[in-house]
């Protein structure tokens, strides 16, 4: 018993990380139907961001101050992935609007090239980031011991979650980001400027890459490639839950990450991940267009 | 078919192909060694993209799954290198991993024939079922080209894991005897250098019989209105699963053709990276042009292999920009290019086939 409880944290703990990063994408991909590969070098720059005020904080500030750098970290790694996004939206992706394999791969090729540039600024190598004291131990229920780090991310994740929440379906900004992404014409016919929501929606989309960047260094050393390893997960999330709506990618990372540590618990690492594209796969055959689906009479979309 | 009258035109175009064909085949009189076997390798790889052309250049399905393919009919290749090379005992890595029994799917690639069979169908039969279960469903565009993404991890660490049976990270290698002939020894390589060079002919007309067939058109029409194609009475998921399948098929070819120059395959050329640099050599050259397909894959890994051993950095940043600049500028490749020129010199052109490619918006 006491297993399967440890393995159903685990299988929450990796969803949850998942889930920050695809929630970056829901926005993206979800809503603006760009596929941004850089996504992962953005979760890698978000990662880089947080080593920087680490260092920043053991050199410029007293010990005793140090365990709160990550508290700084969060805000930092959203505003500097936030700055990247834009930057990208406004000097490539806003040409590839409506092309998504194209912004596949010229995105592709932006994150080969921030790959590099973070291994000639930071070395190949991967560099640790210490976390902070108040999230070293576990919580321990009965004899099963949770991670403070684990159970900080899943709050993380709840946290963003909400505010995206919030910010999409209860404020003007995301009423007006709701309204480009649904209707073009009519949003811009109403006096909405499709072009400046473009650009903040990708730029949040980045900014929350960021924030999953930050939270990757509590569980382990990050290098240039970190953002690869995820990157097709995430995207898997998005097809799973389907597009358009922040349930469907809750959705899609539970079910790939539980059903990933239960496969790999029940069989070996390798043959976990074929089931569970297996299982994708299947489930796809079931509802095409993933768990939740935009309704929509349109043929063509 | 009727004789059609040959246009300049076309003469032009015959001339420069059979001329093309006719200095690869002499390549060995001028070229050294290393050089024919580097030319040997990109010829392999041109096969890929021409199967990648056919897929996405004509019927708009952009699959970063072909390093897969063409991993798988590596694998085929090299098992069947592997199990001659132990000589009807256990090949050595096995042995290393503690396995004392051939496994049974080890067994048939004793035989040639067979191998080189499975090279070809076991990537065509992946494909096929993968390509069932997604365009029936009508998955396409970027879903599809994520499961294909997907696929590749999945093929990899499953290769990656699967040591005793795979040879892991490692891949198979340490072969050196193809019919007793040494791999290594010029004599052989000459020959495997003319082998390439004529399945690369022989692939490149096969596509092009089928470009310019009917079913071509039908590619073409889903590629530019899949709906539309549906309501005039083709279903689009057959041609869909035929031309994946196809072309699977071609990159487990050219995988084959792959480890007999290069003596390895490892789980690390059928990776991601690899997989979307097929794609590239294909963009390159300008999708929806077979010619552009191989020329884009031979210049490409030319500049790769004389750039990237002595500046491995600037080439992965150069590689990266390429990218960018050849989707954003360059939607049709160095094929485009020279088709704006000749649109130039002569309107008539556009409505010949390959020059009136129109891009979808997938």
């Amino acid at each position: 018993m006491d297993v399967i409880i440890l393995q159903l944290f685990n299988g929450f703990s990796i969803s949850s990380i998942l889930l920050l990063i695809a929630l970056g994408l829901s926005i993206t991909f979800g809503l603006m139907k760009v596929i941004n590969m850089a996504h992962g070098e953005l979760i890698m720059i978000g990662a880089y961001t947080a080593y920087v005020v680490q260092n920043l904080f053991a050199d410029y500030m007293p010990a005793s101050m140090f365990g709160w750098y990550f508290a700084l970290a969060i805000p930092v790694s959203f505003a500097v992935a936030f700055v990247f996004g834009l930057v990208l939206e406004m000097g490539l992706i806003r040409f590839l609007y409506g092309r998504p394999l194209d912004s596949l791969l010229a995105t592709w090729g932006v994150g080969l090239m921030l790959q590099q540039l973070a291994r000639s600024i930071f070395g190949a190598p991967n560099v640790g980031v210490k976390s902070p004291a108040w999230l070293d131990g576990g919580m321990t229920v009965g004899d099963n011991v949770f991670p403070y780090k684990r159970l900080f991310i899943i709050g993380l994740v709840l946290v963003c979650l909400l505010v995206m929440y919030l910010y999409i379906y209860r404020s003007h900004p995301g009423r007006r980001m709701r309204a480009v992404m649904q209707n073009r014409e009519m949003a811009a016919c109403l006096g909405i400027s499709t072009r400046r929501v473009d650009a903040t929606t990708f730029a949040i989309g980045s900014g929350i890459a960021g924030i999953a960047g930050c939270a990757l260094t509590l569980i382990g050393p990050i290098g240039p490639t970190i953002g690869t390893y995820y990157i097709v997960d995430a995207f898997m999330v998005v097809v799973l839950g389907g597009v358009g709506k922040l349930v469907g990618t809750v959705f899609g990372a539970l079910g790939i990450g539980l059903s990933n540590t239960l496969f790999e618990y029940w069989t070996t690492a390798s043959l976990g991940k074929v089931l569970v594209f297996l299982c994708i796969v299947a489930f796809l055959q079931w509802k095409p267009s993933g768990f939740v689906a935009m309704r929509s009479r349109s043929l063509d979309n | 078919m009727p004789i059609r009258k040959l246009s300049a035109q076309r003469l032009w175009l015959l001339a420069a192909y059979t001329a093309a064909a006719a200095l690869l085949f002499c390549a060995p009189l001028m070229l050294s060694d290393f050089r024919l076997n580097l030319l040997a390798k990109f010829l392999a790889y041109a096969i890929v993209a021409l199967g990648l052309d056919l897929i996405w250049g004509y019927t708009g399905i952009l699959s970063l799954g072909h390093g897969v393919f063409f991993g798988l009919g590596g694998y085929a290749m090299a098992m069947y290198l592997k199990m001659d090379a132990s000589g009807g005992k256990l090949p050595d890595f096995m042995d290393w991993s503690g396995l004392t029994k051939l496994p049974w799917f080890w067994k048939p690639f004793e035989s040639l024939p067979f191998a080189i069979a499975a090279g070809i169908l076991l990537p065509a039969l992946l494909a096929l079922i993968l390509g069932f279960f997604t365009f029936r469903n009508r998955i396409r565009g970027v879903y599809f080209t994520i499961l294909t993404q997907a696929l590749v991890i999945i093929t990899t660490t499953l290769f990656i894991g699967q040591q005793a049976y795979t040879g892991g990270t490692n891949g198979l290698t340490g072969y050196s005897k193809l019919f007793g002939f040494s791999l290594g020894s010029p004599e052989t390589k000459r020959w495997l250098y003319w082998v390439t060079v004529a399945l690369l002919i022989g692939a490149f007309l096969l596509c092009r019989f089928l470009v310019k067939s009917r079913f071509g058109k039908v590619l073409r029409a889903i590629r530019d209105g899949e709906n539309r194609a549906r309501f005039i009475g083709y279903n689009p998921a057959i041609y869909q699963m035929v031309a994946f399948s196809f072309s699977a098929g071609l990159a487990g070819l050219a995988g084959m053709l792959f480890v007999l120059h290069v003596g390895i395959i490892s789980p690390s050329m059928m990776g991601i990276v690899p997989s979307i640099e097929m794609v590239l050599w294909v963009a390159i050259g300008g999708r929806g042009t077979l010619a552009g397909a191989v020329i884009g894959a031979v210049l490409l890994n030319y500049a790769k292999s004389t750039f990237s051993e002595s500046y491995p950095n600037i080439w992965i940043l150069f590689m990266g920009a390429l990218f960018v600049v050849v989707v954003v500028f360059l939607p049709k490749g160095a094929a485009g290019l020279f088709g704006q020129f000749k649109w130039l010199r002569r309107r008539k052109a556009a409505d010949e086939g390959a020059d009136g490619v129109r891009y979808p918006a997938v």
